[in-house]
């Protein structure tokens, strides 16, 4: 009886790894292999011509330390989180919340604010380039005849590079994220508003007692999601402001492209990405334990 | 402190004039007129899809009439939103917010109409004993049972001691033990709270044990609306005799008697089962078609000139499918109704009575 539930069980184990070997042959070939030889890479020099990779302990890392320009790109960067999560999330809410309610035309609302989301992001930077160009782009054409304005080289600006830059993410992002606030708002059950009507709820009440709570998984879903995307998105920094001027617009993956695809400094790219990641499962575990006690899960 | 004084809420009348409401071209609701007295408990009653739930959402203001007037407490509220009418209402799927514990939902309403804490707290603590909910206000709703989850509805419905109150189906996601137990709940806290009392239920049963008056609706409009007693008594309709009681009256076109017929052409006969009485010089003549054994009560099916009727008799008694059976009833029990549409004609129950012969 036991040896022949042993024989089951070991039957029913290998079975489980053979099903499971696949997608683990390439998870391991693709991510965590990669990602150990860059941790690996990071203690290296780069190898040039001849020279093979020597060791250096932690001299890139001392390099890092000093290096003006990963300062600048990484203030720049969360700079940009700070100016596109908080934006785009509300955005979305907001979105979903207009196209949720029963209105003539909500169809094609929501298509028009889920269009960006298609868009390929190199054809919406072109579109963007166009409405930042200076003097006749459709942005200075419309503050010019408005108010009066001098034409701005939006872009070309240091001082507004980085904030044009994350106006375009905004608009890209807020349509997504819309999607799954409106998933959200579907499954809340219409009653749980009209009780809380009749209780004498104002909208806004309702909203932040009731809506808002419940739609707190998807907040933190969205949310870690947009970390991760403010860390991760650059397509658009190639055909807007490809870094400049002077690094007002790099972002940190940008600087570790620069540095590892521009300058061949495969070594010190490697320390940047590690520490890239490092930031970013800390801010992904910080998210979860900072809403974890908030998140009312069904 | 008008706080501790115990529970009381003066129930306010509810008077709908002639409220419509039409979906796609077709009325759900169709000029409808109901009186509700203040501190009673009226039921809405009535088949799947005749217009309970918009009604009552009508009056709560989560759905808007297309025409005439609804008044509570002698203010039009027609055009007024939920939150400046004054009512509580309890929902089928009960709609406690998840997230918020038992207490948390019970004193919602306040809260959101900034009441002071310490009258709250005070409020809570009195709902909670009187509804049993005292040991589980630290719960969140899905940690209780369904019967548990429809206490906490009902404390958030009396908390705020509104004048009215509304139900949808309250009890029909409870099973039957539980629903008998809610049943009397429900009826002995409106009558010692004395809020007014609009239910919903189709359930015929909940509709008579607990009303002071049942408006039976069909198709949008009132059939009748009575006290219960008088709804079974007197029915005013057919389909009223037909809605109410288990089995429900025999109701029968005055064709299958010649004699009926020629005397009022048209007209229908209401006997309830429990008014025929076999016995062997009864004027009507029947045959047996089937045979219902209920424990203590004996269904029997039987047909009078193709008329089917069916008797209900008490104790065992040995009856045969094919078998004559005659039987016999006072006329009081007699209903005589103009038509399928009504009304009522008591008038001619003395005449038609005696030429009740087969
Ligand atoms: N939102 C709506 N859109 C279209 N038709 C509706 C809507 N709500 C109700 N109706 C229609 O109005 C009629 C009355 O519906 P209502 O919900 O009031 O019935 P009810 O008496 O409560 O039935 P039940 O006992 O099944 O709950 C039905 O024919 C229904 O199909
Ligand atoms: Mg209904």
């Amino acid at each position: 009886m036991t040896s022949h539930r042993s024989v089951r069980f070991r039957r029913d184990w290998i079975h489980g790894w053979l099903l499971l070997l696949p997608a683990m042959v390439f998870l391991f070939a693709f991510t965590h292999i990669p990602a150990i030889t860059t941790i690996i890479n990071s203690f290296y020099s780069t190898p040039r011509g001849r020279r093979e990779a020597k060791f250096l302990g932690l001299t890139n890392y001392e390099r890092l330390l000093d290096d003006a320009v990963f300062w600048k790109v990484l203030g720049n960067n969360l700079w940009f989180a700070l100016g596109t999560i908080p934006m785009s999330v509300a955005l979305a809410i907001v979105m979903a919340l207009w196209v949720n309610d029963k209105m003539a035309g909500r169809g094609f609302l929501r298509m028009a604010f889920f269009t960006p989301t298609v868009l390929p992001l190199i054809a919406v930077a072109n579109i963007w380039l166009f409405f930042y160009t200076p003097g006749f782009g459709l942005i200075d054409q419309l503050t010019s005849s408005l108010f009066g304005w001098s034409s701005v080289n939006w872009l070309g600006d240091p001082a507004t590079a980085l904030n044009a830059v994350i106006v375009v993410t905004v608009w890209k992002e807020a349509g997504f994220f819309m999607i799954f606030y409106l998933a959200a708002l579907q499954a809340i059950p219409v009653t749980l508003t009209e009780a809380a009507r009749i209780e004498g709820a104002s909208r806004w009440t309702i909203f932040w007692r009731i809506t808002f709570p419940l739609m707190m998984p998807t907040t933190l879903f969205v949310s870690i999601n947009a970390v991760i995307n403010s860390f991760r998105l650059v397509d658009h920094i190639f055909i807007l402001t490809d870094g400049g001027p002077d690094n007002a617009s790099s972002l940190l993956l940008f600087y570790i492209y620069e540095t590892a695809f521009r300058f061949w400094e495969t070594g010190y790219g490697a320390t940047l990405t590690v520490v890239l990641l490092l930031l970013l499962s800390l801010m992904a575990i910080g998210q979860f334990f900072l809403f974890d006690r908030r998140v009312h899960y069904k | 402190m008008s706080t501790s004084a115990p529970l009381h809420i003066s129930g306010k009348a509810i008077e709908l004039r002639g409220i419509s409401r039409v979906w796609d071209g077709k009325p759900a609701v169709d000029e409808l007129s109901i009186s509700v007295p203040a501190g009673s408990f009226t039921v809405l009653l009535g088949p799947s899809g005749c217009g309970k739930s918009t009604t009552l959402r009508m009056i709560a203001g989560l759905e808007e009439a297309d025409g005439g007037r609804i008044e509570i407490g002698g203010r039009d509220v027609t055009r007024l939103p939920s939150a400046e009418r004054d009512l509580a209402m309890v929902f089928q799927s009960y709609a406690l917010f998840p997230h918020l514990t038992v207490a948390e939902n019970i004193i919602f309403g306040l809260k959101v109409r900034r009441t002071p804490q310490a009258e709250r707290q005070d409020r809570l603590e009195k709902v909670a004993e009187l509804l049993g909910l005292s040991a589980l206000l630290h719960r969140k709703p899905a940690q209780l049972s369904g019967g548990q989850q429809q206490r906490v509805a009902l404390g958030r419905a009396i908390i705020a001691e509104r004048p009215v109150c509304l139900m949808d189906e309250p009890l029909s996601n409870l099973d039957a033990k539980l629903r008998h137990e809610m049943r009397l709940e429900i009826r002995a806290l409106q009558r010692q709270l004395g809020f007014t009392m609009i239910y919903v239920t189709h359930d015929q049963v909940e509709a008579i044990t607990m009303a002071d008056q049942v408006v039976l609706l069909n198709g949008g409009k009132v059939e009748q609306a009575a006290p219960p007693r008088e709804l079974y008594t007197r029915p005013a309709t057919p389909f009223v005799a037909r809605f109410i009681g288990g089995p429900p009256m025999n109701v029968f076109a005055g064709a299958a008697l010649p004699a009926v017929e020629a005397a009022c052409p048209g007209c229908l006969l209401g006997l309830r089962p429990e008014a025929l009485v076999p016995d062997a010089d009864g004027p009507l003549t029947t045959t047996v078609t089937g045979v219902e054994y209920l424990g203590a009560d004996l269904l029997i099916d039987c047909s009078l000139n193709g008329a089917p009727l069916v008797v209900r008799v008490h104790g065992q008694r040995e009856i045969e499918v094919g078998q004559e059976l005659r039987l016999a009833f006072a006329i009081d029990d007699l209903h005589v109704f103009a038509g399928e549409t009504g009304p009522r004609r008591d008038d001619l129950k003395e005449t038609l009575g005696p030429l009740m012969r087969s």
